[in-house]
C-alpha cells in the first residue's frame, strides 16, 4: 500500500465526523471517497493532508507514519474545492509557488512551470490572474500548482463541484488522463456516484463517518453490501418484501430487497415479441415519466411497490397511467455485509420453452 | 498528545503570545492597577469619595449630556447617512469624505474652536444669545461639543446597513401599496435598529468619558452643573496633593459604566447577528 | 469581468431619475446645514482665528521653540504607537482569523476596551502603574538601579508614548479583522500544503489581500494619535519637553491673553493640516480597500 489510513477518528464540537476509518490505496491508483455531505469524506482527506489532526489513528505514506509530519512536509499535493488559487499571483507565479518555497533555482523553476503550463494546455495565459480565468482553467492551474513540487500523492477535494455540468464531463476525462499520464497516486472526494464510478480505480463509500464498503467500481456496483451502497451507487429501489410477485417464492425474510433499473423489464400489453415474458409478467401502472436525454426514466407501481426502469426512445410511446407488463429478472437480497442475487425462478421455464 | 487545532497554518503560539502579552502589559495591567489602587482605602471611604456631591453631579452631567448628544446624533446621523447613501447632490463626495473629521481633528482643537464659536464673541454664540440661550460655558455648549465628537460614530454605523438595504426593498413595499412613511417605519427602521443602538452606544461611551473637547466649552463649574467626570478625575490628579486614590475610585465607577455599556453593545450586535443569520 | 454587487447594480445609484421630492430636498438641506455648521464652520473658524492677527504672529507661533518641541514629541509618540499597534494588529488578526480557539470572543472584547474607556482613565492607569507608589514602580526602580539607567515611565516621553498607544490600541486591528475574515483561510492552507512557512505565507499570500485595509487602519490610528489629549495630559507636565501639540494648544489657550489665544489657534492649524492630510489618505485607502474587497467577493 502506498497510502494507508488506520482507525482514524475525528470529532468536532460533540459530533463524530469520522469513526474508525481504515483503508489503503495502492501506488499509482486513483481512489474516490464517495458519500453524501456530512459523511466525513472531506475530513478524511484533510486529515491525510495534515490540514486536520485526527483524534486517534495513524496515517502512513510509504509505510512511514506521518502523524507528526506537518502538512507541507508530507509530500502531498492538494487541489482545494474552490481551488484556493492565490488571487494576487498570476498563473505562472501560482504554479511556481511550491518550487520557490523549496528554493529551487530560477532556471529549474522556469523549466518545470513551462512544462506544466504546456501539459495543462494553458500556454499563453501565464500572465493571467485567477479572476481572468474560466472555472475549468482555474481547475487546471490548481492541478498544476499541486503537482509542481512532484508530490507522491495527490488529493482532490470535490474537484468538479465548482464547474458547470457541460464542462464537468470533459474535465473529468482530462483529469483522469492527466493523472494516469503523470502516474501519481491520488484520492479524490466526491458526492457524485457517476463521477466516482467513471473515474476511480477504487471507491470507498462513506456514510455518517463510517466506511460502508470499498472496492472496484464494478465490485461496488454488482455486489453492494448494504442498502445504502446499493442506493448510492446506481438508482436502486429498496423494499422489504415483494408481495404478489410470482417467481420469487423463496425470498429470505427480514432482509432488504434491492431492485436496480436494469433488472426491470416493462413492455406494452400488446407486445407480441415478449410473449413468453408476458405470460409471467406482473401488471404495473406508469406513475411517472422523465426525459433523460438518451432515454426515458419510467416510474411504475406494481402490487403497491414502486419500481424504476429506463426505456429506449426508439420504443413506442407510453403515457402516464398506462398499464404495462412488468417482468422482474432478478433482485439483490442484502444481509449484513453480504449481497445475494436471487434470480426470477420463472426464467427457467422461459429458457426451457 | 496535546490537542492541536488546525496546525496547518503556522504561527498560533507566536501570535497568541504576542497578542496576550501586548494586551496584558499595555491595557489590562494598567487598568488593573486603577482597581488595585482604589482598594487603598476602606469601603466607607470609597463610598464617601464617590458620593460627594460634586462627584455625583459630575456623573449626572456626563451621563445626561452624553445621552442627549447621542440622541441628537441619531437623528442627524440618520439623515446624513440617508442622504449620503440614497440621494445625489453636488458636494456629496466631499461631504462623505469629511464625515470623519471629528475622528481626525484633535479634541483640544475642536474644544477651543467650538468654545470661541459659541461664546459671546462668536457669531453663533451671539445668534444663540439673541434667542436667550447661552452657548459656551453651559450645558448647551457641552452637548454641542459632544454632538461634534460623536456623530461620525452614528453615521458610520448606519452607512453599511443602508447600503446593504437595496432600494428595491423599499420599492417592493411601495408597490405593495404602502405609503412612504409606513415603509420607513416598518421596513427600514427595523433594519436600522441594531445599527442605531450600536452608533448610539459608541457615541455615548465616547461622550461619557470625553475630556479634551468639553473641558473648554463647559466652563467646569460645579455650581452650574457643567463639571464632567473626566474633569473631576483630572482635577484630583492635578491638585497640589495629587489625590490618586480618589481619582482611582471615581475612575473605577466610570470604568464600570463603560463596561456595562460595552456589554450591552456586544449583546445588541450578537442579537442582531443571530436574527439575520 | 466587472464585479457587480449582489443586486446587480450599485446601491448608491438608486436609479431614481424622477424629480426630487419635497421630503428629499428638505432632508438634503437639513443634512447639508448640519454638516456645514458642525464640520465646515469649525474648520474655517480655526484658520480665521489663527490668521486673525496677521501672518507674522502666526509664523512666530508656529515656529516657536515650544511648538517645534511639541511637534517632535507628537510625531515620535504617533510613530511609536503606530508601529506597536500595527505589529500587535498583525499578530492578533492572524490569531483571530486563521485559528479557532476558546476565549476568542473574550479576547475581542478585551482588545476593544480602549474604545470605551475615557482617555483620562488611560492616563491615570499609567500613573497608577508607574508613578509614585505605582504597582510597577519597584520593577522600574530595580532596572534603573541594576543597569544604572534613568528610566522614568510617567511624566516623561515614554509615558506620553504609552498613553498614546493605549488610546489608539484597537484601531488598526478593527480595520484588519473584517478584511482578513473575508479572505478566509483557503489560500493560506494551500500555501502551507506547498510547504511554505509562516512568514512566507504572510508576506507572499496574506499581505496582498490586506494591504489597503491595513493602511486604512494605520491612517486612523495615526490620526487619533496626533490628536490625543486627555490621556497624554494626565501623564505629561513639562512644557517644551514632554508636551505634544494638543497640550501646547491647551497651554497657550489657558494662559488667557488675547495673543496667546491666537497663538493657540495657530498651533491648532498645524493639527488641522495633519488631520486633513490623514483624512485624504484615509479616503484613498478606503477607496482602494473597497476596490480590493469587491475583488475578493468576485
Amino acid at each position: 500500500m502506498f497510502i494507508e489510513a488506520r482507525h482514524l477518528n475525528k470529532h468536532f464540537d460533540g459530533y463524530e465526523a469520522v469513526k474508525d476509518v481504515t483503508f489503503g490505496v495502492e501506488q499509482g491508483k486513483m481512489a474516490a471517497l464517495l458519500g453524501p455531505s456530512g459523511s466525513g469524506k472531506t475530513t478524511i482527506l484533510r486529515m491525510i493532508a495534515g490540514l486536520e489532526q485526527q483524534d486517534s489513528g495513524d496515517i502512513l505514506i510509504h509505510d512511514r507514519n506521518v502523524n507528526d509530519v506537518p502538512a507541507g512536509k508530507r509530500g502531498i499535493g492538494f487541489v482545494f474545492q474552490n481551488y484556493a488559487l492565490f488571487r494576487y499571483m498570476n498563473v505562472y507565479d501560482n504554479i511556481a509557488f511550491g518550487l520557490k518555497v523549496q528554493k529551487k533555482s530560477r532556471s529549474e523553476i522556469r523549466a518545470r512551470v513551462t512544462e506544466l503550463i504546456e501539459l495543462i494546455g494553458l500556454k499563453g495565459l501565464e500572465k493571467r490572474y485567477p479572476n481572468q480565468l474560466s472555472g475549468g482553467q482555474r481547475q487546471r492551474v490548481a492541478f498544476a500548482r499541486a503537482i509542481a513540487p512532484d508530490p507522491g500523492l495527490l488529493l482532490l477535494d470535490e474537484p468538479f463541484a465548482a464547474i458547470d455540468a457541460k464542462v464537468r464531463k470533459e474535465l473529468r476525462v482530462w483529469l483522469k488522463d492527466m493523472i494516469v499520464q503523470v502516474g501519481i497516486t491520488s484520492i479524490f472526494v466526491t458526492h457524485d456516484q457517476e463521477e466516482a464510478l467513471e473515474v476511480a480505480d477504487d471507491i470507498i463509500i462513506l456514510n455518517e463517518g463510517r466506511i460502508e464498503q470499498m472496492g472496484s467500481p464494478m465490485d461496488i456496483y454488482l455486489h453492494p453490501r448494504t442498502p445504502f451502497v446499493a442506493q448510492f451507487a446506481g438508482n436502486s429501489c429498496v423494499v422489504d418484501s415483494l408481495p404478489g410477485f410470482r417467481g420469487f417464492p423463496n425470498l429470505p425474510k427480514g432482509q432488504k430487497i434491492l431492485i436496480r433499473p436494469e433488472f426491470v423489464d416493462a413492455f406494452k400489453k400488446d407486445n407480441s415479441q415478449m410473449q413468453p415474458f408476458a405470460d409471467r409478467a406482473e401488471d404495473g401502472v406508469i406513475t411517472g415519466i422523465s426525459f433523460r436525454g438518451n432515454s426515458l426514466e419510467v416510474r411504475l407501481e406494481v402490487h403497491g411497490i414502486p419500481l424504476l426502469t429506463s426505456r429506449s426512445l426508439e420504443r413506442r410511446e407510453i403515457r402516464l397511467g398506462e398499464h404495462m407488463n412488468v417482468f422482474l429478472h432478478r433482485v439483490y437480497c442484502i444481509e449484513e455485509e453480504h449481497t445475494q442475487v436471487v434470480e426470477n425462478e420463472l426464467l427457467k421455464d422461459i429458457s426451457m420453452e | 498528545m496535546r490537542k492541536k487545532q488546525n496546525r496547518v497554518i503556522p504561527g498560533f503560539g507566536l501570535t497568541m503570545g504576542i497578542t496576550v502579552t501586548t494586551l496584558s502589559l499595555l491595557i489590562l495591567l494598567p487598568l488593573a492597577s486603577v482597581l488595585i489602587r482604589s482598594f487603598d482605602q476602606t469601603p466607607a471611604e470609597f463610598w464617601q469619595t464617590i458620593t460627594r456631591s460634586n462627584v455625583i453631579g459630575a456623573f449626572r452631567t456626563s451621563i445626561l449630556c452624553a445621552l442627549l448628544a447621542a440622541a441628537i446624533n441619531c437623528v442627524f446621523g440618520l439623515i446624513l447617512a440617508w442622504i449620503l447613501v440614497r440621494y445625489d447632490f453636488p458636494g456629496k463626495r466631499l461631504m462623505d469624505g469629511m464625515i470623519e473629521l471629528p475622528f481626525a481633528l484633535p479634541t483640544a482643537v475642536a474644544g477651543i474652536t467650538l468654545t470661541k464659536m459659541y461664546s459671546d464673541q462668536g457669531v453663533l454664540g451671539q445668534a444663540l444669545n439673541r434667542i436667550g440661550i447661552q452657548g459656551s460655558y453651559t450645558r448647551v455648549g457641552l452637548v454641542i461639543a459632544l454632538v461634534f465628537l460623536g456623530f461620525p460614530f452614528v453615521v458610520r454605523s448606519f452607512n453599511p446597513v443602508l447600503q446593504k438595504l437595496p432600494p428595491s426593498c423599499d420599492d417592493a413595499a411601495l408597490t405593495l401599496g404602502a405609503s412612504k412613511s409606513f415603509t420607513f417605519r416598518h421596513v427600514i427602521l427595523p433594519e436600522l435598529t441594531p445599527a442605531l443602538l450600536t452608533g448610539f452606544g459608541l457615541a455615548l461611551a465616547r461622550g461619557i468619558g470625553e475630556y479634551g473637547s468639553v473641558t473648554y466649552i463647559s466652563g467646569n463649574s460645579a455650581k452650574n452643573g457643567t463639571q464632567v467626570v473626566s474633569y473631576v478625575i483630572m482635577q484630583k490628579l492635578n491638585s497640589g496633593s495629587a489625590d490618586y486614590v480618589g481619582a482611582a475610585s471615581i475612575a473605577l465607577v466610570l470604568l464600570a459604566i463603560s463596561f456595562l455599556l460595552m456589554f450591552f453593545l456586544n449583546l445588541v450586535q450578537w442579537l442582531a447577528a443571530r436574527r439575520t443569520r | 469581468m466587472k464585479p457587480e454587487d449582489e443586486y446587480g447594480m450599485k446601491p448608491k445609484k438608486s436609479g431614481k431619475t424622477t424629480r426630487p421630492s419635497a421630503v428629499q430636498i428638505a432632508l438634503i438641506l437639513i443634512g447639508v446645514l448640519f454638516f456645514a455648521l458642525m464640520l465646515v464652520w469649525p474648520l474655517i473658524e480655526v484658520l480665521y482665528r489663527a490668521l486673525k492677527d496677521g501672518w507674522e504672529l502666526y509664523w512666530s507661533a508656529v515656529t516657536a521653540e515650544n511648538t517645534l518641541s511639541a511637534l517632535r514629541v507628537t510625531l515620535l509618540a504617533a510613530v511609536i504607537a503606530l508601529l506597536v499597534n500595527t505589529f500587535f494588529a498583525l499578530a492578533a488578526s492572524w490569531l483571530m482569523t486563521k485559528f479557532d480557539f476558546r476565549g476568542k470572543s473574550l479576547l475581542t472584547t478585551l482588545i476593544d476596551i480602549p474604545f470605551s474607556v475615557s482617555p483620562v482613565i488611560a492616563g491615570l492607569a499609567f500613573i497608577m502603574m508607574f508613578g509614585r507608589n505605582g504597582l510597577a514602580t519597584p520593577v522600574v526602580n530595580w532596572i534603573n538601579d541594576t543597569f544604572g539607567t534613568d528610566i522614568s515611565l510617567v511624566f516623561s516621553i515614554p509615558g506620553v508614548v504609552l498613553a498614546t498607544i493605549f488610546v489608539t490600541f484597537p484601531y488598526v486591528l478593527r480595520e484588519l479583522l473584517p478584511a482578513m475574515n473575508l479572505q478566509g483561510r483557503a489560500e493560506e492552507e494551500a500555501a502551507a500544503m506547498l510547504g511554505a512557512g509562516g512568514l512566507t505565507i504572510f508576506r507572499r499570500v496574506t499581505l496582498s489581500h490586506i494591504k489597503w485595509p491595513l493602511i486604512y487602519g494605520m491612517v486612523l490610528c495615526a490620526a487619533r494619535a496626533f490628536g490625543e489629549f486627555g490621556a497624554v495630559y494626565a501623564v505629561s507636565k513639562a512644557r517644551g519637553k514632554t508636551f505634544t501639540l494638543p497640550l501646547e494648544v491647551d497651554a497657550l489657550y489657558m494662559s488667557g491673553g488675547a495673543e496667546a489665544i491666537t497663538q493657540a489657534f495657530a498651533v491648532s492649524s498645524i493639527l488641522v493640516l495633519l488631520a486633513l492630510i490623514m483624512l485624504i489618505l484615509k479616503n484613498i485607502a478606503e477607496w482602494r480597500a473597497g476596490k480590493s474587497e469587491e475583488q475578493e467577493k468576485a
